[in-house]
């Protein structure tokens, strides 16, 4: 990755990526508070947000950690918010799939919305990008990110317990995935998935274990492709 | 602040470091230029919309911190946060309008 168009790839990663210190930075102060707020010691809340890197699945993983869930259902549960992790890799895979297999190990370690959103774009505007190159942008796109999520995560751990709470900061995690979910509705299968997701999470909100949760988003998964399908046959027939 | 089982703990954020590392390696790494099934691909595309919803949904419409009874306050926050998020399609617009709206209600009606 040494040669010259290689280096100035990654700066126009590192120059796409920016932007989102403002999530991360928000985001990891938050998981920071919740983790400390939920009973972890700063060392558990800093080895979990390095080696799992994936803020919602943490979250996730903290909220039912809080309800009493057995931690089988805990892991099966954040690991299916990270499923789309997979549908990352899998979309990555035909433009980084040639590149040598440790650089591909650390890509995959470094595959978060942020880096994924930038460099999918980036790869489809310039086809001609050689693998070298589309791997120095991957990794320049998460670049500015990686440390000030640690960071921000450390201090958030650190000031956590300071926090009162009148601040109502139980209800920072449901709006800032709220939030997320907004722009994530790009299509009526979108929707469609969402809605049926949420209807079936109420349904079920009654049985043990959380498994409601995996119902519900199976169901929402099942909609969405139906709602894709269908929408697609109706293109054709038009 | 519940003190939680260390053991507990360890083994969540170990066996979801290794998870979500597989999940992330299993198409990059293993995969290569093999081509995937189109209804596994159909179906992936919608998990992110389908399980956030999931999971948010019962914390909006029974929230924690009041025990479980609906609480107007964070149904509005919910509401604006998740409105502003479609219509701008900014995140952080978003997080805050819906914080401003749950400070706001819960100063006039706390």
């Amino acid at each position: 990755m040494a040669d010259t168009t290689s280096k100035s790839y990654f700066w126009k990663g590192f120059r796409d990526g920016t932007p989102f210190i403002f999530v991360a930075i928000p985001f990891g102060t938050l998981f920071g508070v919740f983790a400390t707020e939920a009973g972890l010691s700063i060392v558990q809340t800093m080895a979990f947000t390095s080696t799992v890197f994936a803020g919602a699945a943490q979250f996730a993983a903290l909220q039912l950690l809080q309800d009493q869930t057995p931690t089988a259902i805990i892991l099966v549960s954040a690991l299916a918010v990270n499923l789309r992790m997979a549908m990352y890799s899998a979309s990555l895979t035909p433009y980084l799939g040639a590149a040598p297999m440790w650089q591909r190990a650390c890509a995959a370690y470094l595959t978060v919305d942020q880096s994924y959103a930038c460099s999918i774009v980036q790869f489809e505007k310039e086809p001609r990008m050689t693998v070298p190159q589309r791997m120095a942008y991957f990794v320049g796109s998460v670049t500015p990110i990686t440390p000030l999520w640690i960071l921000a995560t450390y201090l958030g751990a650190v000031l956590g317990t300071r926090i009162p709470e009148s601040w109502a900061l139980d209800f920072a995690l449901p709006i800032t995935f709220l939030a997320m979910i907004g722009p994530m509705m790009r299509t009526l299968p979108h929707v469609v998935a969402a809605l049926v997701a949420i209807f079936v999470s109420l349904m079920t909100a009654g049985i043990p274990y959380n498994l409601g949760l995996l119902i519900a988003g199976c169901a929402g998964m099942m909609a969405g492709a139906q709602a894709e399908l269908f929408a697609e046959r109706r293109k054709a027939t038009q | 602040m519940t003190p939680v089982d260390p053991v507990t703990i360890w083994s969540i954020i170990i066996g979801l470091a290794i998870g979500s590392y597989s999940l992330r390696f299993v198409f990059i790494g293993l995969v290569g230029d093999r081509p995937m099934p189109p209804w596994l691909l159909r179906h992936l595309r919608y998990t992110a919309v389908a399980i956030l919803p999931a999971l948010i949904a019962p914390l909006v419409v029974w929230p924690t911190a009041t025990e479980g009874q609906p609480d107007i306050p964070r149904m509005a926050a919910a509401a604006v946060a998740l409105s502003v998020g479609v219509i701008t399609k900014n995140v952080l617009a978003a997080i805050f309008s819906g914080a401003a709206i749950l400070y706001v209600l819960l100063y006039l009606l706390g």
